[in-house]
């Protein structure tokens, strides 16, 4: 933590709020809206009481569009403004898609340069609340496939109010997935002045020698769970918290990897072509000759997130990660 | 005018007839002769380019293009309302509007030769690229409609859309957020009876596309798409109504794309030569024409002459174009992000690499 600054106790959504509120209080240009964010203060309150401090031309509820409200934001962008636009969760964020893959994530290409989109499009994702269908997916792998955007998840209150003022202070736009199962489950102390934690930086949250764990999200605290498991086991593990999805920080996981030789992550997405899956590919591709175990993938499966009775099935336990991690290092 | 042109009683505010004549003199719009021949003259340049670049892709000099020629007084009757200041906001089938804002022949020339560089507009302000996929443009309207609002800004919006793009999600939205926000944006549509081959009739039951505008609360106007005086008498006043109301207004104007959809289309497989030769007889360059040369303002010289001056002046822009640099690998990655990835970089490094390898190879 950072030494003499003035902390308070913050959850997630606690630290998100605070972020948003010091950035409003400085800036003029930025504007929030969505759905239910102003009066209600968003479904997860996020957004709570800033409409009442900033008022409603700046934090407002916007009609229940997602495509129009990333849409609009393109031309306030274009326009100076800079536009946090909340999608009220990331189930709802696919009618949405054609304006961020044909404008948000090309509209600084498109211009040469001329308009910047600096747009943070922020969305609560991921499973475990026993919610309805759509409400527990975790799709992040889409959103780093698509060239121009930047894909940002924090596992903490600290990670959340830093990445998120780094992200609202970005030229570029970006998706800022929010682990709703973890909103209020963390509480941490947090410099209550503002400060950034950069993007595209993974921070090693505790180092090991003998076999690589990379997490995000919510997936973090499983993870923290599985390694006291494996250290009774005798097993020491180094795990690094991802916190951008893209860019990835290449670094700090082929570091990692040289040194204990084997890797793991962990992800609540489905298996094929994701987050996971570019770590694997990562890991063989840039530090081969270090490898003692394939890299391993503990993710969802290929299929829907099941809905509330059969969501265990699907999610990543520390059981299941203690599990893997023993195969990995008996390889 | 909105009321006395309400799209419920499907009215078509007209001004002049197909002959040049007026036949509206209550709305009949205050031009001066200079203002009018000059925009007699961006009609024809703006037809005489189209037409030219047409003929340049079946060249193969330029790739694929979408003509617009017969659409030409829609656009610059915005041209001329459109205030520096104010944006412009196309979809793709307004060449004539971005002239208007100050695009150069070259630049468009270039945006369809494939170069992204053609979207630079170094001599225009505030105005968009073009934007393909349809009927998206029409909330980044809105939302720079907001900006406007919320800064106070004496600026208004003028967006385009084609018959096609208000069956688009994005024409319901960006109307019904602009109608709930109350921003001074004029949605403007491009009523060319055809999108590619689908006529209008199958995109909509609605008995006009004007009559929307009622369902979110704003003014609306169907116009004679062809008639310029008609148009400018319009766009003026939806654009003072936007200013000084803060609120939106759409314009229906019905018009014909002679041409094909784009340079890959084939217009005889779904419209007939009679209703081509109907629709020439409402063409928007012969009814201005014949309103000047009846009001002596014009002679066929001076036409033939002008003509001439800017056939040279279309092709000195595009032999320009065609020199233009070569497309370097650099430019593939320049402006992807403000804050370029390290990694980007490197796959960057990595191509180059390659391509050191393949010129020691020869």
């Amino acid at each position: 933590m950072e030494g003499g600054a003035k902390m308070k106790v913050m959850n997630i959504v606690d630290a998100l709020n605070n972020a948003l509120d010091i950035k409003l209080g400085e800036d003029r240009n930025i504007i929030i809206y969505g759905e239910d964010v102003g009066v209600e203060g968003g479904v997860f309150r996020v957004t709570e009481g800033l409409q009442k401090k900033y008022g409603a031309e700046r934090v407002l509820d916007s009609p229940l569009a997602e495509s129009g409200i990333v849409g609009t934001a393109v031309g306030m962008a274009a326009a100076g403004l800079r536009p946090i636009v909340e999608m009220q969760f990331s189930g709802f964020a696919y009618v949405a898609f054609d304006q961020l893959i044909s404008h948000v994530a090309r509209y600084h290409n498109r211009s040469r340069g001329r308009y910047k989109m600096a747009i943070v499009i922020r969305m609560p994702y991921g499973g475990g609340i026993n919610a309805l269908e759509h409400h527990s997916e975790s799709m992040e792998a889409i959103y780093g496939h698509i060239p121009g955007l930047k894909v940002v998840i924090p596992s903490t209150p600290h990670d959340a109010k830093g990445l998120l003022t780094s992200a609202i202070e970005s030229d570029d736009p970006i998706i800022f997935m929010e682990p709703k199962r973890i909103y209020r489950a963390i509480k941490q102390d947090v410099p209550e002045e503002k400060f950034l934690v950069p993007i595209g930086k993974a921070k090693v949250i505790s180092p090991g020698k003998d076999v690589t764990v990379v997490a995000y999200g919510a997936m973090i605290r499983e993870a923290q769970r599985a390694m006291v498991m494996a250290k009774e086991a005798g097993i020491s593990v180094e795990l690094i918290d991802l916190r951008t999805i893209y860019p990835i920080d290449k670094d700090t996981i082929i570091q990692s990897v040289k040194k204990t030789g084997r890797i793991i992550t962990v992800a609540e997405e489905p298996r094929s072509f994701g987050v996971a899956a570019e770590i694997s590919a990562i890991a063989s591709e840039d530090a081969f000759l270090y490898l003692e175990s394939p890299p391993k993938r503990v993710t969802g499966f290929d299929t829907i997130v099941p809905y509330a009775r059969g969501e265990h099935h699907y999610l990543q336990t520390p059981e299941k990660i203690f599990y893997e991690i023993e195969r990995t290092v008996k390889f | 005018m909105f009321d006395e042109y309400n799209p419920l009683d499907e009215k078509i505010f007209q001004v002049i007839d197909n002959d040049g004549k007026i036949v509206n003199n209550k709305w009949f719009p205050e031009i001066d002769n200079e203002r009018l021949l000059k925009a007699y003259r961006d009609m024809l340049l703006a037809r005489t380019a189209d037409l030219m670049i047409v003929s340049y892709q079946r060249q193969g000099r330029i790739y694929t293009y979408p003509p617009s020629y017969g659409q030409e007084a829609i656009q610059v009757a915005t041209a001329m309302v459109m205030r520096d200041e104010d944006w412009l906001v196309p979809a793709f089938r307004e060449l004539a509007a971005y002239l208007g804002k100050g695009v150069t022949l070259k630049e468009v020339f270039l945006y369809y030769m494939g170069f992204e560089d053609g979207s630079r507009f170094l001599n225009a302000k505030n105005i968009l690229p073009i934007s393909i996929p349809v009927a998206s443009q029409l909330l980044h309207a809105t939302g720079i409609g907001y900006e406007i609002k919320y800064n106070k800004k004496d600026q208004v919006v003028f967006a385009f859309v084609g018959d096609g793009g208000t069956s688009e999600g994005d024409f319901h939205e960006a109307l019904n957020f602009g109608g709930v926000w109350k921003v001074p944006v004029v949605f403007i549509v491009q009523n060319n009876q055809y999108s590619i081959s689908t006529p209008v009739s199958k995109q909509t039951a609605s008995k006009n596309i004007a009559i929307k505008s009622v369902a979110y609360g704003i003014k609306g106007i169907k116009v004679d798409g062809n008639d310029i005086f008609a148009l400018f008498q319009a766009i003026k006043t939806a654009s003072e109504y936007a200013r000084s109301e803060s609120e939106p207004v759409l314009i229906e104007a019905l018009t014909y794309r002679k041409g094909s959809h784009t340079t890959s289309d084939d217009p005889t497989l779904y419209r007939t030569e009679d209703e081509e030769k109907e629709w020439d007889m409402k063409d928007p360059l012969k009814r201005l024409k014949a309103y000047l040369l009846n009001n002596n303002l014009w002679t066929e010289e001076q036409d033939q002459q002008i003509l001439q001056q800017f056939k040279q002046e279309v092709d000195r822009q595009f032999v320009e174009a065609e020199n233009y640099p070569l497309y370097k690998l650099e430019d593939v990655f320049e402006y992807i992000y403000v804050e370029m990835p390290d990694d980007l970089k490197r796959q960057q490094n990595e191509h180059e690499n390659f391509l050191k390898w393949k010129e020691a190879r020869k």
